[in-house]
């Protein structure tokens, strides 16, 4: 039964890696492995262009973004309810992290659209003021927001719950014995985190951060809602621009003409292989990441 | 040992010992509990300085609860609780003088079972208590060596200090453990049944440094081994919990007298197996 069961969800993935290749072959044999590198998006044109690389450049950076402030948060709300809240407030804070994951990302990308774009380019100004003289930060652009940067902010708080819940659970997985070592030779709780509890859980954190990513990376209609996709690969993350594959299909997918769908198709098994990689790499890394051998329970 | 006792020495008379003895570690009036149920009834005990004393008594009478109390272990245990003082020479480890870390720190503690660090060095594991307390030490190999040969362990790690702590043997890693608990330079060393998870010949070994340190450490050992308090220890207290009444103090005093000519039928009837 369980056997049947784990199948059909190979069976299924199988399916839409088969669909997916099927309906993006047209475009993916006319492009040739220029659909990897190419830039330009623009299927309908004279000629035809179709180029996944600023997308797939776009879907990384933000996905980095997110991770890089999300990671963290996560972590430091982890500890917060492992090690120091007290017990009563555990319960609720566990719930109140979970229920920010209950939260339809539509929602999110409205939000992050209406309300902290405005916030979020006032940061962008100030980050490319001060500190332009690093790449990133570094824009011709008269304008900020509807950026990549407002779309990793946004995509960080919708994984937070999941990297929260993960390192959580991992770091809860440190065996006491070796944390009141730490503790009875008169290490502060800090320094049990530091010198027990991190290297304990080392994998299982980059599992989660992973994990994290992998939902990042396939996150769409935030992204659609907020990012101006025009296309451009850009070094920096301040100004509005740029794209991403699942944004990139929510946005041109209702128009496409056949070409453009049979694109966009291809566009998404790239995404669904990128996520699929990393989704596997991260449940290899905790699975993996148990206590080391020798270690009492 | 500079001890004057009578052979009935009990918790009436600690005061009265208080002067003649002088203490590393006083416990006055120690109440403990878990949740509502209280496991510990005012024990009064006073722990001399630079000798063994053990803590003896049948299981759940609340030994491991009180030695926990000593170092303020007791509470990092959800839902427990805890009332009375206990006195580091005088300071109350429990009041805004000192912190729960300085006091662990003067305070040591090796526990039940072993627990090096398995992904730590021998070294590392030696070390471990500096990194964690922040301690910055001159010459860190004379340290190890020290701490090591302190523990009796030198001769069988001696050449491989970088293996991980984990690879040793049970008695090696508790003895790493002593080592381990040396090498911060405690005023008093706590032992939770040290040797419970051990064989004869680590016993023995353990035993061994005990007694080596107590030259300069107060050490306070939970044993359910009459031998080895006897082997052990200078002075005996001795726990019970009985129906309707949390575990307490029957009596304490020098060992010998303890076990020779105890000065209660139950602690008569325990140090000779008749029960626990």
């Amino acid at each position: 039964m369980t056997t049947a069961a784990a199948m059909a969800s190979l069976v299924v993935m199988g399916l839409i890696a088969i669909f997916l290749f099927v309906k993006a072959w047209p475009a993916m044999h006319q492009a040739g492995w220029h659909f990897f590198t190419r830039f330009q998006w623009d299927p309908d044109g004279a000629p035809a262009l179709y180029g996944v690389a600023s997308a797939v450049y776009g879907t990384v950076v933000i996905a980095i973004i997110a991770l890089v402030v999300a990671l963290p948060i996560s972590i430091g709300t982890a500890l917060y309810i492992n090690e120091y809240a007290p017990r009563r407030a555990q319960r609720i804070l566990v719930s109140l992290v979970d229920l920010l994951a209950a939260i339809p990302s539509v929602v999110f990308g409205l939000w992050g659209r209406d309300v902290l774009n405005k916030p979020l380019s006032d940061i962008s100004a100030f980050l490319y003021k001060y500190f332009r003289f690093v790449p990133i930060f570094h824009t011709k652009a008269l304008f900020f927001g509807n950026s990549f940067f407002v779309c990793g902010i946004v995509l960080a708080l919708m994984i937070v719950p999941i990297i929260t819940a993960i390192s959580r659970a991992v770091m809860a997985e440190v065996p006491r014995p070796y944390c009141e070592a730490a503790l009875a030779l008169g290490g502060t709780k800090a320094g049990m985190i530091k010198e027990v509890i991190f290297p304990f859980s080392k994998g299982g954190l980059v599992g989660a951060a992973m994990l994290g990513l992998g939902r990042a990376l396939g996150e769409t209609i935030a992204v659609a809602l907020i990012l101006s996709i025009n296309g451009n690969i850009m070094t920096n993350i301040l100004a509005p621009g740029g794209s991403a594959i699942a944004g990139l299909i929510a946005v041109k997918f209702g128009e496409a003409s056949v070409n453009g769908r049979s694109a966009l198709l291809g566009a998404g098994l790239v995404l669904f292989l990128l996520t699929l990689v990393v989704n596997l790499v991260a449940r290899l890394v905790v699975t993996r990441s148990r206590p080391p051998k020798g270690a009492t329970k | 040992m500079s001890i004057t006792m009578s052979p009935a020495h009990n918790i009436e008379s600690a005061a009265v010992n208080e002067r003649t003895v002088d203490a590393a570690l006083r416990a006055e009036g120690i109440s403990c509990w878990f949740g509502k149920r209280k496991v510990l009834e005012d024990v009064n005990l006073v722990m001399e300085r630079n000798t063994v004393v053990a803590l003896i008594g049948p299981s759940g009478c609340g030994k491991s609860t009180f030695l926990r109390t000593l170092n303020r272990m007791h509470e990092l245990t959800p839902t427990a609780a805890l009332a009375g003082a206990v006195y580091l020479n005088d300071v109350d480890i429990y009041g805004p003088e000192l912190k729960a870390s300085v006091t662990r720190q003067r305070i040591g503690m090796v526990f039940q079972k072993p627990n090096p660090f398995p992904a730590m060095s021998v070294r590392e594991n030696v070390l471990s208590g500096l990194k964690l307390t922040g301690t910055k030490v001159g010459n860190s190999e004379e340290l190890v060596q020290w701490a090591l040969l302190k523990a009796s362990l030198w001769e069988e790690v001696k050449n491989r200090l970088d293996a991980p702590g984990g690879s040793l043997s049970g008695g090696q890693q508790q003895r790493l453990c002593i080592a381990r608990s040396l090498a911060v330079k405690p005023e008093v060393l706590l032992m939770d049944e040290p040797c419970s998870a051990l064989d004869p010949t680590s016993t023995r070994r353990v035993e061994e440094t005990i007694s080596e340190i107590a030259d300069d450490i107060t050490v306070v050992i939970v044993t359910h081994n009459m031998q080895q308090a006897q082997r052990v220890s200078d002075t005996c207290a001795f726990f019970l919990a009985e129906e309707n009444r949390p575990g307490h103090i029957v009596e304490s005093g020098l060992t010998e007298q303890m076990f020779t000519n105890p000065a209660d039928p139950r602690t008569n009837d325990y140090v000779n197996g008749r029960f626990g």
